[in-house]
């Protein structure tokens, strides 16, 4: 399974390559970062059916760092949500594929956000509405690394972690860039861990949030910590950029750049081995 | 009865009647007037203290999962504080949460300026998709609240939460989107909404002695404005003046000026003078401000002139 994954890491990576290159323009750095997360969770770990995506009790995924879009998107295309060929229309005049997620829009999106902070709010409030109905699902939320610099992030973690929402699995791209420069230049969130734990999260640190496996065990055991009544945060150590040398070494200038349709070319021959 | 005590009885009703409704403070479910109702509905109340860009958020999400949230602050708080969330977990994400101020305008008295919103209206009626309501007196609120239930899409509700005058009688038949008549009158048409539509109403019958004919006309629902109403009364009478307890900078007046802007009709303004509020009881406030009963008078006087 594990072999098969990584295949399904590098399809997502590639077909985010071939929209953002398409278009010319992306939020590339912050959709490279989280691509293993989104194949563990739409590949193994997620209770959903692409061909019922508004099912009851089905598991969710919130992505609050909402300009991930791009990287969601070439997830549910390859999961069956869409046809591929749709992800070309990224941020066209008259998409259903926004720059920010927007659940009206996307097949599959389970919740609109793009105003940083908010979407892991709604979260909460899901993951709450899911404790309510008894349902079992499971909530997944992922905060960016500079969008938990935003209060409201803090505030929602508080009220996680006084709800008893148990079934809430928060996932932060800590990949240590944000717009204007390093996390820790700008406005240092560290140590992030010791964060989340002191607002009573259970707290998994994954050292390479961009090796498949290790973020394979680490939503396993975030979701053997259910019974503890407490929500989960896995930090997810990851490389703005990852898997196409020249955005990784653009550092910060990555978040959001412009990327030819030969440079995605050249990049996706990067990402299947071939240069 | 306070409008708070027939708002929570109201919520009462409709949360044992449906386990989906529920509702969320922050920290002020006692100025509410639900604090009481955590007991009774211990899987629909849910207090997110004071952090209500998180409790905006979050109702978004249970409404998201189907549920039928109602958020509560006052004023200010349910509003400016949480613009955005306003605009983006709820309106652009077209979820079904009902929002709840308390205390507005003036009504925060000796909570003084912080907490006296002139702006909240402005602040909504901006944002696409919201529905802007502000009941007067009890028989109103209780008549709306289910209508607020059924009605699916976000909704901003100015709460006085104290006594009312009452203004409607038993037989009241509310329309979330039709403006009320209240009396008819010729020489002028008042648009008046909340706190100062009973004496709006005195008023008018008192000038009726002088020979001034008003038709006053109660402006529950601000947004969107029922413009059909609006622009036959004003073409009816040929001169407006607008009454509210808010700035007359983004709320009634600037709604019923928008919806005139081609009738070639004066339209003339009592309210909130651009500037922020301050400490004090009503009575002074009322008379600081330039709202009292007797302003109220001289303004249809000099409104009606202006034909």
């Amino acid at each position: 399974m594990n072999k098969d994954l990584k295949e399904i890491c590098k399809d997502i990576r590639c077909d985010i390559m071939t929209c953002i290159g398409h278009l010319g323009v992306g939020h590339i750095g912050g959709c490279l970062s989280i691509v293993e997360l989104l194949a563990v969770l739409y590949f193994e770990e997620m209770n959903i059916d692409p061909a019922e995506p508004r099912k009851a009790g089905r598991d969710r995924f919130i992505c609050s760092k909402g300009h991930a879009g791009p990287a969601v998107y070439a997830a549910l295309a390859n999961r069956g949500y869409f046809p591929k060929e749709e992800l070309l229309t990224l941020n066209q005049g008259g998409t259903h594929l926004p720059s920010h997620c927007d659940m009206n829009l996307t097949t599959g999106i389970d919740m609109t956000a793009g105003s940083l902070g908010q979407g892991f709010s709604c979260a909460a409030g899901i993951a709450l509405g899911s404790k309510l109905e008894n349902d079992g699902a499971t909530i997944y939320a992922l905060v960016g690394d500079g969008e938990s610099q935003e209060g409201q992030v803090w505030e929602a973690g508080m009220f996680a972690a006084a709800k008893g929402l148990g079934n809430l699995i928060g996932f932060t791209d800590y990949n240590k860039l944000q717009i204007d420069d390093a996390v820790a230049k700008v406005n240092d969130i560290a140590p992030l861990g010791d964060k989340w734990a002191a607002f009573g999260w259970n707290v998994i640190d994954v050292e390479d949030g961009n090796d498949v496996e290790q973020v394979s065990a680490a939503v396993k055991q975030a979701k053997s910590y259910r019974s503890t009544g407490r929500p989960t945060m896995v930090i997810l150590n990851t490389v703005k950029g990852k898997g196409v040398k020249w955005i990784e070494d653009l550092g910060a200038g990555n978040h959001n750049t412009n990327v030819s349709e030969e440079q995605a070319k050249a990049a996706i021959a990067e990402i299947r081995g071939e240069d | 009865m306070e409008m708070r005590a027939a708002y929570a009885e109201c919520l009462a009703k409709m949360m044992e009647e449906d386990k989906h409704v529920c509702v969320l403070d922050a920290d002020l479910a006692k100025a509410s007037g639900t604090r009481k109702l955590y007991e009774r509905f211990p899987k629909q109340m849910f207090d997110c203290g004071v952090a209500e860009q998180d409790m905006a958020s979050i109702a978004a999400g249970l409404a998201s999962y189907g549920f039928k949230p109602w958020i509560e602050s006052f004023t200010p708080f349910a509003t400016r504080r949480i613009c955005d969330q306003i605009a983006i977990s709820i309106s652009y994400a077209k979820q079904n949460v009902k929002i709840v101020g308390t205390d507005p305008g003036i009504s925060a008295e000796l909570n003084g300026g912080t907490h006296m919103s002139m702006e909240d209206i402005g602040v909504v009626r901006s944002i696409p998709g919201m529905v802007i309501f502000e009941p007067v007196d009890e028989t109103q609120l209780r008549a709306a609240m289910p209508a607020l239930d059924e009605y699916v899409g976000p909704v901003y509700m100015r709460l006085f939460r104290k006594v009312t005058p009452d203004v409607f009688g038993p037989d009241y038949k509310f329309d979330l989107f039709k403006a009320d008549l209240l009396r008819e009158g010729k020489d002028l048409t008042v648009f008046v909404s909340g706190m100062f539509t009973r004496d709006v109403l005195d008023a008018a019958n008192e000038l009726a002695a002088e020979g001034l004919n008003v038709e006053v006309i109660n402006v529950h629902t601000i947004k969107p404005i029922d413009r059909e109403t609006v622009i036959a009364s004003a073409r009816k009478t040929g001169a407006v003046l607008t009454v509210e307890n808010h700035n007359v900078i983004g709320g009634l007046h600037s709604a019923v000026c928008e919806t005139l802007a081609l009738e070639r009709i004066p339209v003339s303004a009592l309210g909130v003078a651009d500037r922020f509020g301050e400490v004090g009881k009503l009575p002074y406030l009322r008379k600081a401000l330039g709202l009292t009963k007797e302003d109220i008078v001289e303004a249809i006087r000099k409104a009606a002139a202006t034909k």
